[in-house]
């Protein structure tokens, strides 16, 4: 048995990073992997497309429920989903109340301690879009992924997520092993989307690891709460995320120390693929306007 | 061991420079703002001895050092609402801090404990990790409706938030209007977690602000005040210092509506702004519902001080000089009935004290007011400092010390140490944290905070007490087996 791999995604939210990361594990799991998947997202619905269902117990509503987390037992929040792919999510408290972020601390230390990790390949960390606190970043901390895969496309905000999540390794970089494993550029169809992913890549000093091109067809089996590749394996789609799984597995140990840009140098990269206007071309654009009504 | 005059005093300012010696550059520039010596006082300066605010306060403690400061939470539960008898104050968030609590400051208290005063009771949310993960709202219901069912003689609640209810932002004020509403009873919720400010100060500001609020925000009393009603307000009754200042309040022919918070009542403090005057004891962490009580009700306040025959005699007077003239000659009664007792305490002590030194570190009022009691029993103050003061506590220190006194603001342990090591005094008075180090110096201690379990302190009675305690600390006939046999000079 190979060494555990542990890896997280990561990306602005809505972006796609729990359906991206289901289909890629489960084309991860016909390579005959072993995998883990740890929900880290109060909602708890980063396991629905393995599980064909939303988890109902999450190792918080449980552990609240039983008084505290040592009364539960590991076969209470671990189900078996698509292919014999672990499924557990953290949950959390309802919005606005309490503190998700040490439920995530919680939940990730009774997995560990309880024996979650053991006779798996990998352990896959599905997490909120924003690292709003420490808590969401504790996949990143404490040696626990290796890798880090940000989800992004070719808008801006997800660029800017980006770059954050990278400064957010790279704070953790130098005190434990966490490397950036890669981009996945999720389709949104935008100008340009294929080089500015290239581009953001190059800047952070990694490398895109794939781009999964917009198929109707993900929301169709997300709509059936199944993965692309349990809906239509014969499909295009299907084939991409294989090349996505097999780019990650050989992707081991090759992850970097991310260089996150500044926020001037990426608005400055915005500005050079004709994404952003520079406030001199905006006031020109005006000029021209008026000149053209009056 | 040799009694040192105050000639032999070592040169303050040389001692400041030695002090700050020990700390890397930084903290020095910091700490040299704090240390400092009692300036004369300009021209034209006629209230003040010496010019004390000449160090800086009220500022973050430079990480690292012991600092003897406490926290908002302390500010509040500890000193102002603790006290308040009968009121249920529930410590909310994990147990460590309800713990450290239990018990409050010996702020003595009438009534039944466990049936209609709990002051000395223990109550706390006991957080776990899943009230942090999900809020604690719904714990601090429950516990409420708990203690409602288990002590319904009592008059409300209020809820002292600790560190973690900040943190994961707990609406514990829409708790609060939701149980008032339930129970008809008053509930206070109270942001006094510890990381907010700098000390215990901000925690006093914070819970003055919640009496103002939540208390003195309702539709007021229906008390009927007379003319000679008068609040004491920042009396704590510590070993029932508050008693032994209202019978002589009282013998002067004042009424005393309500004492905060010392020995309180709910109902106490509803009737307070009806009152003619505002007595404030302790300014730093009363003077804020004053000024709201002078802005609001017009209730004008005055400080007093009612250590030592000197001041208590001053007070007094100064107390009576609101009133008509019948307050005043029952005032005059009162002093020259009480001036055997104090020539007699003299006569026995101050041969024994006469010349002997004192070192003092306290809190909120003491490090000045207790100046005058040891002046008259012949003593000197050869330092003083506080934990938690502000500027305008400085300036008042001005009105008791002398110039070339020691100052020193949120002392460290080590330059607390170096200065009682250095100047020898023959009495440090501070607290419990200083107390055995010092003791183990070979140097006579006094808790200045809860009297070493003894007290009162205020007014005449407590000057009597006062007197035969520091006597019995510095003439203890141990200091003279301090050194070995086999070390002593033949």
């Amino acid at each position: 048995m190979s060494a555990l791999r542990q890896i997280a995604f990561y990306g602005k939210g809505g972006i796609g990073k729990s359906t991206t990361s289901q289909n890629t594990l489960a084309a991860l799991v016909e390579m005959d992997q072993r995998i883990l998947i740890v929900g880290c997202d109060p909602k708890a619905d980063s396991t629905r497309l393995i599980l064909n269902t939303k988890m109902q117990d999450t190792v918080l509503h449980l552990a609240a429920e039983m008084g505290s987390v040592e009364d539960l037992e590991l076969e209470d929040v671990l189900k078996v989903g698509y292919k014999g792919i672990k499924c557990t999510e953290s949950g959390g408290p309802e919005p606005g109340v309490g503190c998700a972020g040490r439920g995530v601390i919680t939940a990730i230390n009774f997995l560990e301690e309880n024996g979650a990790y053991d006779d798996v390949d990998y352990v896959s960390y599905d997490v909120l879009g924003d690292v709003v606190c420490g808590g969401f970043a504790m996949p990143i901390r404490e040696n626990k992924a290796q890798e880090i895969y940000i989800v992004m496309s070719g808008e801006m905000m997800a660029l800017y997520a980006a770059n954050n999540i990278s400064k957010g390794i790279l704070k953790y970089a130098n005190s434990g092993g966490v490397r950036l494993g890669g981009l996945i550029c999720n389709e949104r169809k935008t100008d340009r989307e294929l080089e500015l992913a290239e581009a953001l890549a190059e800047r952070l000093g990694t490398k895109l690891i794939h781009f999964v091109p917009r198929d109707n067809i993900v929301q169709h089996a997300e709509l059936r709460r199944q993965t692309v590749l349990e809906y239509d394996p014969q499909s295009q789609q299907a084939e991409e995320y294989r090349q996505l799984a097999r780019k990650i597995h050989d992707n081991s140990g090759k992850g970097v120390v991310p260089t996150p840009v500044s926020m001037d140098e990426l608005e400055q990269m915005l500005l050079d693929f004709g994404l952003m206007q520079s406030e001199e071309d905006r006031l020109a654009a005006i000029a021209k306007a008026e000149a053209q009504t009056a | 061991m040799a009694t040192k005059t105050l000639d032999d005093r070592p040169d303050h300012e040389a001692l400041i420079e030695e002090v700050l010696a020990a700390y890397p550059k930084k903290a020095q520039k910091k700490r040299a703002k704090h240390l400092s010596t009692a300036q004369p006082a300009q021209d034209g300066d006629t209230e003040i001895l010496s010019k004390c605010d000449t160090v800086k306060s009220n500022i973050k403690s430079v990480p690292g050092v012991m600092t003897i400061r406490g926290c908002a939470y302390a500010g509040s539960k500890g000193v102002v609402w603790g006290p308040v008898k009968d009121m249920v104050h529930i410590s909310h968030g994990p147990v460590g801090c309800g713990h450290y609590s239990w018990s409050q400051r010996r702020n003595y208290y009438t009534g039944t404990t466990g049936v209609d005063s709990f002051v000395t009771f223990q109550f706390t949310t006991d957080f776990q990790e899943k009230d942090i993960v999900f809020g604690g709202d719904k714990k601090l219901e429950k516990t409420i409706d708990e203690i409602e069912t288990l002590f319904p003689l009592n008059k409300g609640v209020t809820v002292q938030s600790e560190c973690p209810i900040g943190l994961i932002g707990d609406d514990i004020d829409a708790v609060a209007r939701k149980k008032k509403k339930d129970l008809n009873k008053t509930i206070v919720p109270v942001r006094c977690e510890g990381f907010r400010g700098v000390s215990q100060s901000l925690g006093h500001h914070i819970a003055n602000d919640a009496i103002r609020d939540w208390v003195m925000g309702g539709e007021g009393s229906d008390y009927e005040p007379g003319l000679y009603d008068i609040n004491i307000i920042g009396d704590y009754n510590i070993g029932g210092d508050a008693w032994s200042s209202r019978i002589l309040l009282e013998e002067i022919g004042l009424n005393v509506v309500s004492c905060w918070s010392g020995d309180a009542t709910l109902a106490e403090m509803e009737n307070a702004p009806k009152a003619r005057l505002n007595l404030i004891h302790c300014y730093r962490s009363m003077n804020y519902i004053c000024r709201h009580m002078e802005e609001t009700q017009g209730v004008p306040w005055m400080e007093y001080n009612f250590f030592g025959p000197s001041q208590i005699a001053a007070s007094l007077r100064a107390i009576a000089a609101r009133f008509d003239q019948s307050i005043q000659d029952r005032a005059e009664a009162v002093i020259a009935k009480y001036q055997p007792l104090v020539d007699a305490v003299l006569e026995k002590y101050r041969p024994r004290l006469e010349g002997k030194s004192v070192l003092l570190y306290v809190g909120g009022l003491r490090p000045r007011h207790v100046v005058t009691a040891y002046h008259d029993l012949g003593m000197e103050i050869a330092g003083t400092g506080y934990e938690f003061a502000h500027g305008d506590d400085y300036k008042r220190t001005g009105e008791y010390i002398k110039t070339g006194t020691l100052i020193y603001d949120d002392v460290t342990g080590y330059e607390l140490e170096k200065f009682i090591e250095t100047i020898r005094p023959d009495l440090v008075g501070s607290g419990i944290k200083e107390k055995y180090s010092t003791q183990k110096m070979g140097i006579p201690f006094r808790q200045m905070h809860s009297w070493d379990y003894s007290g009162p302190y205020h007014g005449y009675d407590g000057f009597a007490i006062f007197a035969r305690d520091m006597d019995m600390a510095i003439n203890n006939p141990v200091w003279g087996l301090f050194d070995a046999p086999w070390r002593q000079a033949a």
